[in-house]
């Protein structure tokens, strides 16, 4: 990536600005002035691409695209630092790119309000020279990886859950990309979601500042990035492990004889196709579900029923709705005992897919009047009881 | 003797939230057959219905993917740890 450009210099204020980088025989003046002309593309203004594009912003790279549709609500917060609590309901361009100017105004920022896909990537990757895989879902992270190989730009991947970080760097000429590692995507339903399993806020600062160190260095060309390596933190433990990874000479896309040469459609290779996704998220026909109205005249009369809260302990404390009995779905299988004789349930997680999941394994053991109460606690904070706190 | 086989995160629920378990076994396969014998609803999570591991989930004896050792007849030697390693898509953003 490294090449030598003698058409930018740097202004006298940039020489103050980066004068700890230009002493530095790694980087120095030529290195600076390559990051100066580096652009950069990060997919996704969250979690992972707040620390990636302040620490690029800081660093100098002159050009930073920027591809997010979503606006910034609360729940980000605690991880996603480059936006403030001002910025909530603006989208996450706007605050991102307000964020950076200020903070380097010689970075030239480039915003595309849009979900990456199919047909946008590869126009987009063509204009840059690597791209940080910032996404949070699998289509997209497939999509990145398929682009970044058929454009041969590097992919600097990082992904994050709970406690536990993993970061590479695919898609390099001789390195091997996100498919020799993981040919086929998780079937949808068998991993649990960010929004299922939380996330500690600082993880995604661990991650996405190793993304930015990798990206830096592929720019400038020196050290050892993490090609053929794939690194794994754990936040609990404070423990990097580094695991070998090959490229795959049969590899679908990076292989001897790739059979996907262009972009295909991720959701379907993912399994989400629109039916499929309505199915996850109701899980029932519609007569197993219940609507919170329903719930909300059942328990006015008293009527008996028992209504099963699925969520764990952590979310049980956030909120409840009264008289609710909780037993979290991972713990069902062991406490059926607790259910005997009570046939008439309706269960409740957060949304209703976790629910969903119980009310399959009730009426698998036997519970056939086992109800999904739709769009979980969330609909009934909406409709119900909005003085309750959402999360 | 035991090895210790790494539980990730995501499968912790499935392994009585622990993110060790030993298990013995002279070969991968066997390991992961006597771990999913105890912790049963793992199976569910590495393996197909048929039998296969699944795709979105890589096995390592130390540093190494036992696709390019002997898969699963990779035989374990005393002191090899086993490492479950399922992909992860969170970015933060949801």
């Amino acid at each position: 990536m490294k090449e030598g450009n003698t058409s930018l210099a740097l202004t006298n204020e940039e020489v103050a600005r980066y004068s700890r980088h230009l002493i530095m025989p790694e980087v120095g003046m030529e290195g600076q002035l390559t990051l100066k002309a580096a652009r950069v593309l990060c997919i996704g203004a969250g979690g992972l691409g707040s620390p990636v594009l302040l620490y690029l912003a800081a660093a100098g790279v002159g050009t930073l695209g920027l591809v997010d549709f979503d606006e910034v609500d609360f729940s980000n917060l605690h991880r996603q630092i480059i936006h403030g609590t001002p910025d909530v309901g603006r989208s996450k361009l706007d605050s991102a790119r307000s964020r950076l100017n200020a903070l380097n105004p010689e970075v030239e920022v480039v915003t595309y309000e849009m979900a990456l896909s199919s047909e946008n990537a590869l126009g987009l990757f063509g204009d840059y020279d690597l791209v940080i895989d910032g996404t949070d879902n699998f289509p997209t992270r497939y999509l990145v990886n398929d682009a970044c190989v058929i454009q041969g730009k590097p992919n600097i991947y990082g992904s994050i859950f709970r406690f536990e970080g993993q970061a590479s760097v695919f898609a390099t000429k001789d390195g091997p990309c996100y498919r020799c590692l993981y040919p086929e995507p998780p079937p949808p339903g068998l991993v649990p979601s960010c929004a299922e399993g939380g996330v500690l806020g600082i993880l995604p600062g661990v991650i996405g500042t190793l993304q930015a160190t990798e990206a830096i260095k592929v720019i400038l060309g020196v050290g050892e990035p993490l090609i053929g390596r794939f690194l794994i933190f754990d936040a609990l433990k404070m423990r990097f492990r580094e695991l070998k990874l090959r490229k795959d000479p049969d590899c679908p896309v990076c292989g001897d004889h790739p059979t996907v040469t262009k972009l295909i459609d991720y959701e379907q290779f993912c399994g989400i196709t629109p039916g499929a996704t309505a199915a996850a998220s109701s899980s029932t026909e519609d007569a197993d579900e219940a609507t919170v109205e329903e719930l909300k005249t059942r328990l006015d009369r008293h009527e008996s029923f028992l209504l099963l809260d699925v969520r764990e302990p952590q979310e049980f404390e956030i909120c409840r709705i009264p008289g609710s009995v909780l037993i979290p779905l991972g713990d069902l299988p062991s406490r059926l005992s607790e259910l005997e004789g009570r046939d008439d349930m309706i269960i409740h997680c957060k949304s209703g897919v976790r629910s969903g999941k119980a009310v399959r394994l009730l009426r698998e053991a036997g519970y056939s009047k086992a109800r999904n109460l739709k769009g979980g606690i969330l609909a009934w904070i909406s409709r119900i009881d909005p003085t309750l706190p959402k999360y | 003797m035991g090895h210790k086989i790494l539980i990730p995160t995501p499968l912790r629920v499935y392994a009585g939230k622990q993110d060790v378990v030993e298990a013995e076994g002279r070969t991968v396969g066997e390991l992961l057959a006597n771990m999913t014998a105890e912790y049963t609803d793992l199976r569910h999570h590495l393996y197909t219905e048929d039998g296969k591991l699944r795709s979105f989930v890589n096995i390592y004896v130390n540093d190494d993917d036992i696709r390019y050792l002997e898969k699963e007849q990779t035989p374990l030697k005393p002191g090899d740890t086993v490492s479950i390693i399922p992909s992860v898509a969170g970015g933060g953003r949801a």
